[in-house]
This record gives structure tokens, C-alpha cells and sequence, in this order.
């Protein structure tokens, strides 16, 4: 269960970023996941939810916001993407390349009701 | 709603212990691979053709990690070296933290190649630094050429790929050359090795390869 373990350190950041009183006012958990992260979001938004059901976290959602991927080839300059993702340009067949995205696993921002 | 900016990896824990370890490798001399690949495939028969190749020659050391039971660390201490097994009790990769704890019953100063032995999965462990110099991906031709096509980030991660059970190619589906090409195509900076841990063919090359790298 590898998505559990990755749900308590979102938890835990989660924990880390407000206060005590705010806790119960989040409602909101968006988390950015690239498309070769390895990452099961269903699994992830599950685990998230079984650990924080009955605690002050009860009305927090988790929400994913899927981050495709992305290649950029430094020798024809063409940034592409493909389902599966591959280092190789599949433009020019170029190996001087780099991901721009994709890799992604992050907690981008949490929401919380107002007073 | 009121929105508060995290923009926080979810693993920025595991990279911080990761880069403390680094450091560690660094002070002491000690060059060490994360060896990852799927339940099976000879990372451990690599481990013990690796200590007999080098005979005493180079330092090594051994972090083994599996689900449960110390057997691979047995058969690794038979050969007179350090080895600390790791049990991550269902746990399907090895994080920092646990290599970080680990290395407290290692001597650093000793070990010249450190090969932690992931355990067999080829999805969880290619997220998780581990401070290694390297990630090396092995591969057995029994699992067929598409894998790097299935499991694309262990070879995007990995710098090496070590093909292994070449002796058996004449018995099973796969065709080597496309496995390398599929392999390529995902990560074409990957260094590919060819070897058969039971006949022993490519072993050395594999092993001046590493040695050359420390």
C-alpha cells in the first residue's frame, strides 16, 4: 500500500501548514499528480480518506489535478507528449531531451471555509 | 474559500533524509547503487557475482530489503561481507528513512561499493531517492521485452540496465533487441549490460563497469 503511506505525508503537511483551530475548516486538499508518478489517484484520494474520517479532517476532500506529460527536445525543439512516456523526441528521434512535467507528486494548496 | 499555498513535494521528507545520506556517501568515499527490480529477476545472485568477482579487492557492503525474512541478507553474509537486512513488513519499497537508520550498523569508512537491494517491485521503489549514486534496473528476459514499456518510470529513473538470464533467451519469448529498444526508447542514456549470473557471462563487464564508477 504505497498510496497510504503517501497519504500520511500529505496528512502530515496538511497538519503542518495551519493551525490547530483551522484544521476542521479545511475542505479542500489539491494535489497536483503527473501522469508517470507512479501514483494511483483513486488509491491516493481512498487512503486519504480512511485516515481522515472521524478526525478533524472529516470534510476534507482531496482533489487531484492530473499534470500530463511532457518532453522537450533540445535538437529540434519540439515539446511533445506521449501516452506512454518516453525520453526519446518521437519528432526527430532526438536523445538530447528533457521532461518538463509529469513527474509531479505535490500538495499544491488547501482550501478552507471561511468564518 | 480561503486558500492557502502548500506547493510542498509529498516527499520532500523522504528527498531531505535522502540528500543527509548523500552526504553521508560523500564524507565517507562510498559509492552506492539502489539496485530495483521486479521480485525474481537475480538481484541478489547479481549481489553475490558482484562480492565474488571483486574477491576482497573492493570494499563492500550490502543493505538488503524485503517484505519479510532475513534470507537474502544469509546468503549475502556467507560471503564474509557487511550486510544489514532490512524487513519492511509490507511495506513495497525501501525509504530513506529505513537505508538512513540502517547505515548505523555499517562502517562507512570500510566500504568502498554499498548495493542496497530493493525489494522486488517495479513500481513504488523508482519514487523513492534513496541517496544512491545510481539506479540500477535489472531485468531477466523470462519477464518478457515489454516491461520497460509497462513500468516506464523505473527506467526513465535508472542509469543502468543490467539484463539478466541471457543463458536462457533460447527457452522463452523475448526478443532481447526489442527489450533493449523498448528500454531505449523510454531512456535512451540508459547504459545496458547483458549477463547470466548462472553461467556467468557478462558478470565482469557489469563489474568493471561499476568499478570504473567508483
Amino acid at each position: 500500500m504505497h498510496e497510504l503511506s503517501l497519504a500520511q505525508n500529505i496528512l502530515e503537511t496538511v497538519r503542518q501548514n495551519v493551525t490547530a483551530d483551522e484544521l476542521s475548516k479545511v475542505r479542500e486538499v489539491v494535489v497536483e499528480i503527473g501522469a508517470f508518478s507512479g501514483v494511483v489517484a483513486e488509491s491516493l484520494k481512498f487512503s486519504f480518506e480512511a485516515i481522515t474520517s472521524g478526525t478533524e479532517l472529516n470534510e476534507a476532500v482531496m482533489t487531484i489535478v492530473d499534470i500530463p506529460f511532457c518532453l522537450k527536445c533540445n535538437d529540434c525543439g519540439s515539446e511533445t507528449s506521449t501516452e506512454i512516456p518516453m525520453m526519446l523526441c518521437s519528432i526527430c528521434g532526438g536523445i538530447n531531451t528533457q521532461i518538463l512535467s509529469g513527474d509531479e507528486l505535490r500538495v499544491k494548496e488547501l482550501k478552507l471555509a471561511e468564518e | 474559500m480561503e486558500i492557502i499555498k502548500i506547493e510542498r513535494k509529498v516527499l520532500a521528507k523522504n528527498d531531505a533524509i535522502a540528500s543527509e545520506i548523500r552526504g553521508k556517501f560523500e564524507e565517507n568515499g562510498v559509492f552506492a547503487i539502489n539496485m530495483v527490480s521486479s521480485p525474481g529477476s537475480g538481484k541478489t545472485s547479481l549481489v553475490e557475482k558482484i562480492i565474488e568477482y571483486f574477491n576482497g579487492r573492493v570494499n563492500i557492503s550490502v543493505i538488503e530489503g524485503d517484505v519479510q525474512t532475513d534470507l537474502d541478507a544469509q546468503r549475502v553474509s556467507a560471503y564474509n561481507v557487511p550486510v544489514v537486512q532490512i524487513i519492511t513488513n509490507g511495506g513495497c519499497h525501501l525509504e530513506a528513512n529505513l537505508v538512513n537508520d540502517s547505515l548505523k550498523n555499517l562502517d562507512l569508512v570500510q566500504t568502498d561499493l554499498l548495493i542496497i537491494e530493493n525489494v522486488g517491485n517495479l513500481v513504488c521503489p523508482a519514487g523513492y531517492d534513496l541517496g544512491e549514486d545510481m539506479k540500477v534496473v535489472v531485468i531477466s528476459v523470462t519477464e518478457g521485452d515489454d516491461k520497460p514499456l509497462k513500468y516506464p518510470k523505473m527506467f526513465i529513473n535508472s542509469k543502468v540496465l543490467v539484463i539478466n538470464k541471457i543463458d536462457l533467451l533460447p527457452y522463452v519469448n523475448c526478443n532481447i533487441e526489442q527489450l533493449k529498444q523498448n528500454a531505449l526508447k523510454i531512456n535512451p542514456a540508459l547504459q545496458v549490460f547483458e549477463i547470466s549470473c548462472t553461467s556467468g557471462e557478462g558478470v565482469g563487464k557489469f563489474c568493471d563497469f561499476l568499478e570504473s564508477s567508483i
